[in-house]
């Protein structure tokens, strides 16, 4: 499937906390996707497959709005914050096989001004894949949100590998600098150093406030076609160059995993990598799913751009800060930008190839990565190129 | 609660931790499953736990995630590995949240939060 497949279209609202959008879930939805289309140089009836969140639209009423009448795929991938790279995945396969011809990938929420996030399972144990087991055995003792869940991977993380604060301080301090370049960025103006950041209360250890991600409104969506297609539109194509996607075993319980540092991604990356037939070494920049500052840590790891028990040494340094190694999360990530669901994460990266990203722009960016991480540990990756 | 999630705390309000051991293989699991994702056997019982385990991981909830939890911060979640093999998300109740760490030996006990409801948790180095 290696280049068979484009991003053609990228569109997003603006990103914001209080006092809120002003938009419903499905108008943030909407406004991308309608902004995603135009990008492409498509009209909405032009779209014939739709993939949309999970929980956050139904194709049905997409379509709908958008006057979509000839919808021939929907479907909705039950992997959270690994769902948007991992429907590029499905979305790429469903082109290239004839299923559709153009799949709009949309997404949106009042994350902020809406019900948060973080009380979504309490209030709904279905709303995730592993809900049952959380409901059973997690809530009753008091683990009730992600980044309860996750903090206590990045603990372990520290026991075996001696994993510090300052370094999970520098992935966030290294996205804060990102997002001042970044206009809609709802932390443009709000500079982070070390310092703020040991300095932040503990949410839930080792997290403290700035290890955890934003809650805003906002919408992204992109359009996929063909690459044949894709050169009779306006927009320099970027190309799938390679894309996987997993869960990790048990998926539904982080508690029992054998190997809690294994995640979806630690089965995909391989496989993207093969795909695109190049390895992390070649990569120009990453946008990693930064639910948490740990979570970018344990992906660099499972991905490859070095080895687990690395990834500390590894952010240090400014090695993933615009003009390091491997940037990483140009935008400000889910940390510093807004929590678009990752699909800010893929809309990023096409800026990126396109050479669009203004004042944050990656000199001569050819390859960038994007991850999904979702729910218990789902994960996706994208090798993108121009 | 019905199902297996039921009969595991049924036995806790019986005061005996529990966990399924496959009667083909041998293997013991927790969650409960249907059937052993070890060797594919539907054969299993509820085998009785030594209660004696160590901390294998954990994170102290500062910030209330949920209302219900307000009154309860900061408390520690704490993923406690058993003799058996299996692990468990618990507490450890006698342990202030600074005193954990990681291989601290602990055993089970029982708090019974509603008259219908008691869970499993755990104490310093002792069993019940």
């Amino acid at each position: 499937m290696r280049d068979r497949a484009c991003i053609v279209g990228i569109g997003e609202t603006r990103y914001c906390r209080a006092p809120g959008s002003g938009m419903s879930q499905l108008g943030l939805n909407l406004q991308a996707a309608t902004r995603a289309i135009e990008d492409a140089g498509l009209r909405p009836r032009d779209i014939d497959g739709i993939m949309p969140f999970p929980n956050l639209g139904s194709a049905e009423e997409l379509a709908a709005s958008l006057g979509v009448q000839e919808l021939r795929f929907a479907a909705t991938l039950n992997m959270g914050g690994a769902a948007p790279v991992a429907s590029l995945r499905v979305a790429a396969a469903a082109v290239t096989s004839g299923l559709a011809t153009h799949v709009l990938l949309p997404t949106g929420w009042n994350g902020y001004s809406g019900r948060r996030a973080r009380e979504t399972l309490v209030t709904d144990p279905t709303n995730i894949p592993g809900g049952a087991i959380a409901r059973d055995y997690y809530i009753p003792h008091g683990l009730v949100a992600p980044p309860q869940w996750y903090a206590l991977i990045a603990r372990r993380h520290m026991h075996e590998f001696g994993t510090k604060p300052e370094q999970l301080g520098a992935i966030a301090v290294a996205m804060r600098k990102h997002a001042q370049l970044n206009p809609n960025a709802v932390m443009r103006g709000k500079p982070l150093t070390l310092e703020d950041y040991l300095g932040s209360p503990m949410i839930t250890a080792p997290y403290r406030l700035f290890d955890c991600c934003l809650e805003t409104d906002g919408g992204a969506a992109l359009v996929v076609t063909t690459s044949e297609r894709a050169r009779d539109l306006g927009r320099r194509p970027v190309f799938v160059s390679g894309v996987g996607a997993a869960q990790p075993y048990p998926a539904d319980d982080i508690a029992t995993r054998p190997d809690i540092f294994a995640t979806g991604l630690t089965i995909a990356a391989p496989e993207a990598f093969a795909m695109a037939g190049v390895t992390p070494a070649d990569v120009d920049f990453a946008e990693i799913y930064d639910c948490f500052t740990f979570e970018v840590l344990q992906q660099l790891e499972e991905a490859g751009f070095c080895g687990r028990g690395e990834g500390g040494a590894f952010v240090e340094g400014g090695r993933i800060e615009l003009g390091g190694a491997l940037p990483v999360n140009t935008h400000g990530g889910l940390l510093s930008e807004a929590h678009v669901c990752g699909m800010s994460h893929i809309v990023e990266a096409v800026k990126q190839l396109r050479g669009d990203a203004g004042e944050r722009q990656v000199a001569d960016a050819e390859i960038g990565v994007v991850t999904g991480w979702g729910d218990f540990g789902d994960g996706s990756i994208a090798v993108l190129r121009r | 609660m019905d199902g297996l999630a039921g009969q595991f705390y049924g036995f806790c309000r019986q005061r005996e931790l529990r966990f399924q051991r496959c009667t083909a293989c041998g293997a013991w699991r927790h969650v409960p499953r249907e059937l052993c994702a070890a060797c594919g056997s539907w054969a299993w019982e509820w085998a009785r736990s030594s209660g004696r385990g160590t901390v294998f991981t954990w994170t102290v909830a500062v910030r209330a995630m949920h209302p219900a939890f307000q009154e309860a911060v900061p408390y520690a979640a704490v993923v406690v590995e058993m003799e058996e093999g299996v692990r468990i998300l618990s507490t450890v109740t006698d342990c202030p949240p600074g005193e954990l760490a990681i291989g601290m030996p602990v055993a089970v006990a029982f708090d019974d939060v509603t008259p219908e409801v008691t869970l499993p948790t755990f104490r310093r180095g002792r069993k019940e």
